[in-house]
C-alpha cells in the first residue's frame, strides 16, 4: 500500500482493528463480541466492507473460492459470523471478531468462512478440504455445537448472527485450528489395524467375510476422525487422558472384524479407556456420520465384565 | 513450541448443554438409589432385631423422602433400560433387532418381576 | 539423513511408505504432508478399484478396455503391468483389513463401471477411497519406522548435479522452516484440480507435486488431458459417483430423454450394459452433454446448466446398499432424495491424466526422484482415464516408487553435498521474506480465481487455438502478477495464507503447462477436443507431450512417442454389438 495511514481497503481495517486492540489491552474485548456493540470489529468488518467496495467497480465482487459463480452484493442480505481469533504471542486469550457475509441460502458455513479469507481478512486461519464432509478437517463449533462447518448452512440460522468457535476441549494452535495431535497417539496405542497369527494367505487369496461379518463392524469403520465427538465429550474435556469415543469405536472396528486375531483388552479394560466414559451420550449425538461411539464403548464394557467374570472365556 | 491456548476448566460445563445438564440430573438420582438400599437395610435391621419398622417409615419426612426416591429411581431405572440397546446389539440372520424390542423387553420383565415381587409382599398371609 | 521421503500422505505416499518399510526396516522413511494423511483426497474417491478378479474376466480385456479408453495414448506396456499387479494390491488391501463390499458366500463383490467390459470393479459401498485411505493410514501405523511429519508444506526440492537431495518444508504449525535431506524423494501430492474453477476436487489439491518437479527441471507429461467427470452437483462440484450408473442409474435431458443414445454410445436398454449409454467413458459423456447444451435440451439453473441423473427406479433399498454415500451427499448438500427426486449434474473437472514423467518404477529423469499416483504420468490413463483405474494405480505405482526408491536408497550411501544447505538457505530467505507481508497487489483469490475461469474458458472440455493462446498469455501474465500478490499475515503459526501462495504459484506453473500442452497438440484425442482440429492424428500425435520449464520459466512443449505393444490403434467403440 502506498499511504499506510490511510484506512483504505481490508487492510487498513484490520490493522485499525488490531491497533485498537493493542491500546485496549488484556481483558477488554478487542474487536466485536456483542452482537449489539456497533463499534469495534463490527465496525472494522464494515469498513473493511465499504474499502472493498470502493476498490471493486460500484459493486462489491465476491466470489467464493469454491464456487465459481460470482454474487452480486447490492441489494443482497448479510449475516453475522462471530468467529473467534486467537493468535499466540499477540493475543492472550482468543476473542470473537464479526464479519458480514453475504446472507446466500446454498451457503455452508464454510462458505462464510472461505469468503472471509478470500475478500476480508486473509490472516483468518483455519482447516478445510473435501467440503463434503468426508475429510473430517472443518470440524468447528457452531452456535455452541460441534459441526461439520461444509454440511452446516446459512439456513439453518435465520438471520443469524452465527458463533464459530474452535472445537472445545482442544489446544487452540490459531484462531479456529486445534490441536488433534493427542487422538493420533491415542489411535496408535489402540493397534488399529488387522492383526493376525500365523502364515499369511497368498496375495492370490481374499479372506472370506460374509456380508454379515463385514455388517458386525462396519459401522465403527466409518469414522472420518473428525473429532466432533471428543469435543462433544464432558469426560475427555475434563480429563484428557481418556482415550475417548473415536479411538475405542477404531478399536471396536478391529475387534469385531471376523479377520481380526488380536486383543485389545488390555487397553481397552482401563479407567481411561472404556471404563471412563460414564455413557452421556453425546458423542454420538454429534457424530456426522453415524458411527455411535457410545455404543461401540458400552459394547465393550459388556465384553469386558464378561471376560472378568468368565477369565476363561475370550471372544 | 507450546504457544497452543489452553482454555482453562470449566467447573459449570453441564450448564452449557441441555443434555449434559440431564445426564448429571440422572447421575444425581444415584443419591436416592443408595437411599433406597440404606431404607431397606433400617427396615431388615428392625425386623430382625424386633423392632417396628413401621414406626420408621410411617414417619412424615420418610415417607416425604421416599416419594422423591419412588420417582428418582423410577427415573433412573426407566432411562438406564431405555439405554440399554445401546450396549447390547442382538442380530437375528444378519437383521438386527430394533432398539424398541430390547427396551420393550427390558421393560417387560421389569414391570413382570415387580409383579412377582408385588404378590408376595401383598399376599395376606 | 532420511532415505526416502515421501511429499504426501494419500493413498500412493502411504502405499510407497508401507513398501519402503517391508522392502528394509533399517532405511529411515518420511512421510510429509500438508495435512493429515487422512485428510487426503483419496478419502473421496467413492466408486470403486478395478482389478481383475471374476470368472471370465481376463488381463488382456482389463488392458484392451484401459488402452481404447485411453483412445491409445496409454504406454501399454505400463498398462500390461498395471493391470497384472492391481488384483495382487487389491487383495493386499483386503488383508491390511479394508472393508471391501462382498458376496453372500464371503468373496469380495465386483460391480460394472463405466468403459470396462465385464465387471472387474471392487468397491466398499460406494466409499472405496475413503475406507483404502483409512485402512493404509492406519495400517502405516503398525511400522515405527514410518515418521510422519504432518502439516508441513514442502515448498522446494533440492536438486544438485541431476540429482534429489531433499527438500524444504515449512511446519505450517510453527512457521519453522527446515532443509530435509533425503537420498530419495517421492512425490505423491495428488494432482491438480483446483487450477480450475469448478472441481470436484478438495481444496489441497493444487498440483504441488508437479511444479516442484517441473521447477526442479523434471519434465511433465500430458498435461492437457483434463478428465471432466459427467456427473457434478452443480454449485458445490460435488461428485455423484460412476457407481450410480454402474448401479442403473439414468442420465435424462430436460425432456425426460436418455440422450447418450444420440451420440453412438448404443441404444437404451433396462439394466445396464457393459461399455454402453450410461457405462461409456468419461471424457465422451461429457462431450455428449455439451452438445445436449447447445441444442437447448439442457436445463437453466443459477449454477449453469444441467442434465438429470434418475436413480429413482432404483429403490431406496438398493439406493442405500449400494450407493449410500450418494444419498447422503445428496440429502445434505443438495436438499433432495435421489429415491424420489432427479439429482441435476452437469460435467464436473475431475481427474488429470497428465503429471511427473516417470518410467514403470515412478522414476523420473532426475536421480533419485520418483513419483506415483495422480501426480505422475506413467502412463497408464492416456487420454482418457477409465472410472476405478485410479485407485489400484495409486497402490501399484505407490508400492513400485516405493520398491525402486529403497532400493535407490540403499545404492546410493554417501554424505550430502554442500549445495544442499545454500539451496536451502535461498529457498529460507525466499519464504521469510514472502512472510514479511506485502499491502499491494492482487488479492491470492482474485488472481486465483482469473485463473481458473481463463482456464476453463480456454481449455474446458472443448477447445480451440486462439482461446489457448490467448490463456498462455493471460497466464504467463497472471504469474507475473502472483509475485506481487498480496500478503497479510506475518505470522509464523499456522499461516495459510503463506501456504495459500505458494498453493496460488504451483497452480499457475501447472496452469501455463495444461495450456501450453493444448495448444501444441493440434488434434483431438481423449479428452483433449480441438475444435479447430477435430479428428485424431496418429501420424503425428501417437506421442505424450513432454514440457520442460524453459529458463525464462515459460513452458517448453516436446513430443515422446507411445509405447505400443499389442493394441495397435483403433477405432474406439462403446455401445455397438
Amino acid at each position: 500500500m502506498t499511504e499506510p495511514d490511510a484506512v483504505s481497503g481490508v487492510d487498513g481495517a484490520a490493522k485499525q482493528a488490531g491497533r485498537g486492540a493493542n491500546e485496549e489491552g488484556e481483558g477488554t474485548i478487542r474487536r466485536v463480541t456483542e452482537p449489539d456493540a456497533v463499534s469495534g470489529v463490527d465496525g472494522a468488518a464494515k469498513q473493511a466492507g465499504r474499502g472493498a467496495n470502493e476498490e471493486g467497480e460500484g459493486t462489491i465482487r465476491r466470489v467464493t473460492e469454491a464456487k465459481h459463480h460470482e454474487v452480486r452484493q447490492t441489494t443482497t442480505r448479510t449475516i453475522t459470523l462471530e468467529v473467534t481469533r486467537y493468535r499466540p504471542g499477540q493475543d492472550s486469550a482468543p476473542v470473537l471478531e464479526s464479519f458480514d457475509v453475504p446472507l446466500m441460502d446454498d451457503w455452508a458455513v464454510l462458505d462464510g468462512l472461505n469468503y472471509i479469507k478470500d475478500q476480508l481478512d486473509g490472516t483468518l486461519s483455519f482447516r478445510w478440504s473435501c467440503r463434503m464432509g468426508i475429510c473430517g478437517s472443518c470440524g468447528m463449533n457452531v452456535n455452541g455445537e460441534p459441526r461439520l462447518t461444509c454440511g452446516t448452512f446459512f439456513t439453518e440460522f435465520g438471520d443469524g448472527p452465527i458463533r464459530i468457535e474452535p472445537l472445545k476441549g482442544f489446544p487452540i494452535i490459531r484462531d479456529l485450528v486445534v490441536e488433534v495431535d493427542d487422538f493420533l497417539d491415542k489411535l496408535r496405542h489402540v493397534k488399529p489395524w488387522l492383526i493376525r497369527e500365523g502364515e499369511e494367505l497368498p496375495l492370490t487369496t481374499e479372506h472370506a467375510q460374509t456380508p454379515a461379518q463385514l455388517e458386525a463392524y462396519k459401522q465403527y469403520s466409518m469414522c472420518i476422525n473428525c473429532m466432533l465427538c471428543y469435543s462433544a465429550c464432558p469426560v475427555y474435556v475434563l480429563d484428557p487422558d481418556f482415550l475417548g469415543p473415536a479411538a475405542i469405536a477404531l478399536a471396536q472396528r478391529y475387534e469385531l472384524d471376523s479377520r481380526d486375531m488380536g486383543d485389545r483388552f488390555d487397553m481397552l479394560n482401563l479407567d481411561e479407556a472404556v471404563w471412563g466414559c460414564t455413557f452421556v451420550g453425546e458423542c454420538t449425538k454429534v457424530c456426522p456420520k453415524h458411527v455411535d461411539p457410545a455404543e461401540a464403548i458400552q459394547r465393550y464394557k459388556v465384553t469386558a465384565a464378561m471376560r472378568s467374570i468368565l477369565p476363561w472365556s475370550r471372544r | 513450541m507450546t504457544t497452543a491456548y489452553r482454555p482453562p476448566r470449566d467447573h459449570a460445563w453441564f450448564l452449557r448443554n441441555r443434555n449434559y445438564t440431564v445426564f448429571v440430573a440422572r447421575e444425581l438420582t444415584s443419591v436416592f438409589v443408595a437411599w433406597a438400599i440404606v431404607f431397606l437395610m433400617i427396615v431388615i435391621d428392625a425386623v430382625l432385631n424386633g423392632g417396628d419398622p413401621a414406626a420408621f417409615a410411617g414417619q412424615p419426612w420418610v415417607i416425604a423422602l421416599n416419594v422423591v426416591a419412588l420417582a428418582a429411581t423410577t427415573f433412573h431405572a426407566v432411562t438406564f433400560l431405555n439405554l440399554a440397546p445401546t450396549a447390547t446389539v442382538i442380530r437375528l440372520d444378519g437383521y438386527r433387532l430394533p432398539a424398541w424390542m430390547i427396551q420393550g423387553g427390558n421393560h417387560s420383565a421389569w414391570l413382570l418381576i415387580s409383579a412377582v415381587i408385588a404378590y408376595f409382599v401383598l399376599r395376606t398371609p | 539423513m532420511i532415505d526416502v521421503l515421501i511429499v504426501g500422505g494419500g493413498g500412493a505416499g502411504l502405499r510407497a511408505a508401507i513398501a519402503v518399510a517391508e522392502a528394509d526396516p533399517e532405511l529411515s522413511v518420511a512421510v510429509v504432508s500438508k495435512v493429515y494423511p487422512m485428510r487426503s483426497h483419496t478419502v473421496s474417491a467413492e466408486g470403486g478399484a478395478a482389478g481383475v478378479i471374476a470368472a471370465g474376466d481376463s488381463l488382456d480385456e482389463h488392458c484392451y478396455d484401459t488402452v481404447s479408453g485411453g483412445d491409445w495414448l496409454c504406454d501399454q506396456d505400463a498398462v500390461e503391468a498395471f493391470v497384472a499387479e492391481a488384483p495382487r494390491e487389491l487383495i493386499q488391501l483386503e488383508h491390511w483389513g479394508c472393508p471391501w463390499s462382498r458376496e453372500a458366500d464371503g468373496r469380495v463383490a465386483v460391480r460394472p463401471f463405466g468403459g470396462m467390459k465385464r465387471e472387474r470393479t471392487w468397491y466398499a459401498a460406494d466409499k472405496t477411497g475413503f475406507h483404502l485411505l483409512h485402512t493404509l493410514f492406519q495400517t502405516t501405523m503398525k511400522y515405527g519406522e514410518i515418521r510422519r511429519y504432518d502439516e508441513w508444506y514442502v515448498t522446494k526440492l533440492i536438486v544438485d548435479d541431476g540429482r534429489v537431495h531433499g527438500v524444504v518444508a515449512v511446519e505450517i504449525r510453527t512457521g519453522h522452516i527446515e532443509t530435509i535431506a533425503a537420498r530419495t524423494v517421492i512425490l505423491a501430492t495428488g494432482g491438480c484440480g483446483r487450477v480450475f474453477p469448478f472441481t470436484t476436487n478438495a481444496a489441497i489439491k493444487t498440483g504441488d507435486g508437479m511444479a516442484l518437479a517441473y521447477r526442479a527441471g523434471a519434465p511433465l507429461k500430458d498435461m492437457e488431458f483434463i478428465q471432466y467427470h459427467p456427473t457434478g452437483l452443480p454449485f458445490t462440484g460435488i461428485l455423484i459417483t460412476e457407481a450410480a450408473r454402474a448401479e442403473g442409474g439414468w442420465l435424462i435431458n430436460k425432456d425426460g430423454y436418455r440422450y447418450l443414445q444420440d451420440y453412438d454410445l448404443g441404444k437404451p436398454t433396462e439394466k445396464p450394459k457393459l461399455r454402453s449409454m450410461e457405462l461409456g467413458p468419461r471424457d465422451r459423456l461429457s462431450q455428449a452433454f455439451v452438445h445436449e447444451q447447445r441444442r437447448g435440451r439442457t436445463v437453466e439453473t443459477p449454477y449453469g446448466p444441467v442434465v438429470y441423473l434418475d436413480l429413482r427406479h432404483l429403490g431406496e433399498r438398493k439406493i442405500d446398499a449400494r450407493i449410500p454415500f450418494v444419498r447422503e451427499l445428496c440429502r445434505s448438500y443438495q436438499n433432495l432424495d435421489p429415491a424420489t427426486d432427479l439429482i441435476p449434474v452437469r460435467p464436473v473437472v475431475h481427474y488429470v491424466m497428465g503429471g511427473v514423467h516417470t518410467d514403470l518404477d515412478g522414476a523420473t529423469p532426475i536421480a533419485g526422484l520418483y513419483a506415483a499416483g495422480e501426480t505422475a504420468c506413467v502412463s497408464i490413463n492416456g487420454a482418457n482415464r477409465l472410472g476405478s483405474n485410479s485407485l489400484p494405480e495409486i497402490l501399484v505405482f505407490g508400492r513400485r516408487a516405493g520398491t525402486a526408491a529403497a532400493a535407490f536408497a540403499q545404492a546410493h550411501r554417501q554424505a550430502e553435498p554442500p549445495a544442499v544447505h545454500a539451496q536451502g538457505e535461498d529457498e529460507r530467505r525466499r519464504l521469510e521474506r514472502a512472510r514479511e507481508g506485502n499491502h499491494g497487489g492482487d488479492r491470492i483469490a482474485d488472481l486465483r480465481e482469473r485463473m481458473q475461469h481463463t482456464l476453463e474458458g480456454a481449455a474446458g472440455i472443448y477447445r480451440t487455438g486462439a482461446e489457448l493462446a490467448k490463456a498462455v498469455d493471460t497466464l504467463a501474465e497472471l504469474r507475473e502478477r502472483a509475485d506481487g500478490a498480496r500478503m497479510d499475515d506475518t505470522s509464523a503459526t499456522f499461516n495459510t495464507e503463506l501456504i495459500n501462495l505458494q498453493e496460488l504459484h504451483t497452480m499457475l506453473d501447472v496452469a501455463q503447462t495444461i495450456a501450453a500442452c493444448a495448444l501444441n497438440r493440434r488434434e483431438s484425442r481423449g479428452a483433449h477436443q480441438r475444435t479447430d482440429y477435430e479428428a485424431r492424428d496418429d501420424r503425428e500425435f501417437l506421442a505424450h507431450s513432454l514440457v520442460y520449464r524453459a529458463p525464462d520459466g515459460a513452458p517448453s512443449v516436446g513430443l515422446l512417442p507411445v509405447t505400443i505393444t499389442r493394441w495397435p490403434p483403433g477405432e474406439r467403440v462403446y455401445g455397438r454389438d
